[in-house]
């Protein structure tokens, strides 16, 4: 086999080993890879976050619909808030009245985000779009509670949360009612 | 008396061929390099040492992720700690098995090739020829087998880890249905660069010094026949295996106890 035959095969090999180096450096070890398809941001202030981790699943009925995409805390409240980054086929689906809960899969399982979603009225979806308001249809819940819902859109932030279950203060709890008796 | 003497010639033994595998590896290290006449003889044996290898690494290693999958998650799923499996895999693949089994399996198939050609040419006289012609061989045949090898072995742990983390991954998202994002996200929380990565090609280093070095010696001081050659390989083999878990358990206990 002649040198230079040779040498493109190790060089193939030492480009190989420097790009397993690249992956496991950059995929396996540190953060910093992009989801695919577009995505609309959401944020939501919490509570308590318990163990949620960025990159965990957002869920609506147990179906992924999106990525926790950042976590930091509040600067004046002090408080975490997590920025959510969801298909950008739900913007504007969704009412400003949907709830977003902490959840665990399972007893030791990973902590993840779920969604209760409310489902905006037409008037809403419309106006989110950026369309004419045409119709009034769907928006008999409104009327009912006097408020006008805006449906959710990009950089929006949810007030209706509900934190993660700490084990110790559901215990504390338990402990203090059980003493008030 | 004769129980001692034994004991005695035997521990001689071992420490003379222990002086003179450590005055062959000075002998080419230390020798002057000359990059122009070197640098061909080192290329051809990275072919033959590191890309003839690289079948055999990749298969296996894409074998032993979808295995390490595939047991990992029956026992973490009974405790619904499945996401956990990234975690699992690419730790115990970045820390233990890449570096471990990479340096077993290339003790197989590249360093009896070593000894076999190194015996070779011991029992062929070639190398004596070669001094006769005022060559070193240590300069000439040990010296790029040697920094083959030493080059080769921890990028075939790179691969070999980064193929198995890619099977388990297989297995685990494609197959098993654990979620990729947590499979990626839990995986990137628990696994630090330093601590695992770099601690994980210090041993593949290390393992790669051990067996090079082993696979040279047993070569280099057989027994210059047919018998004496299939007896270094075989040696070669074991020895370095052996050598391998030794040091494996020692440096995990330096780099991972505490």
């Amino acid at each position: 086999m002649n040198t230079r035959k040779i040498e493109i095969l190790v060089g193939l090999f030492v480009a190989l080993g420097v790009a397993a180096f690249a992956i496991l450096a950059l995929k396996v070890a540190n953060s910093g890879i992009s989801g695919n398809g577009d995505t609309y941001t959401l944020s939501a202030k919490f509570e308590n976050i318990g163990s949620l981790k960025t990159r965990a699943p957002i869920k609506v009925g147990g179906v992924v619909i999106g990525r926790v995409e950042s976590i930091y805390i509040h600067p004046q409240e002090f408080l975490p808030v997590v920025n959510m980054s969801i298909d950008a086929s739900y913007e504007c689906q969704f009412s400003d009245t949907t709830s977003v809960s902490i959840l665990t899969s399972g007893i030791l399982g990973e902590q993840y985000l779920g969604l209760s979603p409310v489902i905006a009225a037409e008037s809403a979806k419309q106006s989110c779009l950026g369309n004419e308001v045409t119709s009034n249809a769907g928006s008999e819940l409104d009327d009912l509670f006097g408020v006008e819902s805006v449906a959710l859109k990009n950089g929006d932030m949810l007030t209706d949360t509900k934190s993660a279950l700490v084990l110790e203060e559901l215990i504390g709890q338990f402990l203090f009612n059980q003493g008030g008796e | 008396m004769d129980f001692l003497q034994v004991l005695g010639h035997k521990a001689l033994s071992r420490f003379a061929s222990l002086g003179r595998a450590t005055h062959m590896l000075l002998g080419a290290l230390l020798s002057m390099p000359n990059f122009r006449k070197g640098t061909p003889l080192l290329i051809k044996q990275l072919y033959m040492v590191g890309y003839q290898s690289l079948l055999i690494i990749m298969v296996s290693g894409l074998f032993i992720g979808m295995v390490l999958a595939l047991q990992g998650y029956t026992v973490l799923v009974g405790y619904g700690a499945e996401d956990s499996l990234g975690p699992l895999v690419a730790l115990s693949l970045l820390r233990e098995l890449g570096p471990v089994v990479t340096a077993l399996l290339f003790a197989g198939r590249a360093g009896s090739a070593l000894t076999a050609e190194i015996g070779l040419m011991k029992a062929t006289e070639q190398l004596s020829s070669l001094e006769m012609m005022a060559i070193d061989p240590l300069k000439r045949v040990v010296s790029p087998r040697f920094w083959a090898g030493f080059i080769s072995m921890p990028l075939l742990a790179l691969i070999f880890s980064a193929v198995a983390i890619i099977g388990a991954h297989l297995v685990g998202v494609d197959w098993l249905g654990v979620d990729s994002g947590s499979f990626w996200s839990i995986m990137q929380s628990q696994v630090s660069f330093q601590q695992d990565i770099l601690n994980g090609m210090i041993k593949s280093f290390v393992f790669a010094l051990i067996v090079t070095w082993i696979a040279l010696y047993k070569g280099y001081d057989c027994v210059p026949t047919s018998e004496g050659i299939s007896k270094a390989t075989t040696e070669t083999v074991v020895h370095s295996s052996l050598a391998v878990l030794g040091f494996d358990f020692l440096l995990t206990a330096v780099m991972f106890s505490s």
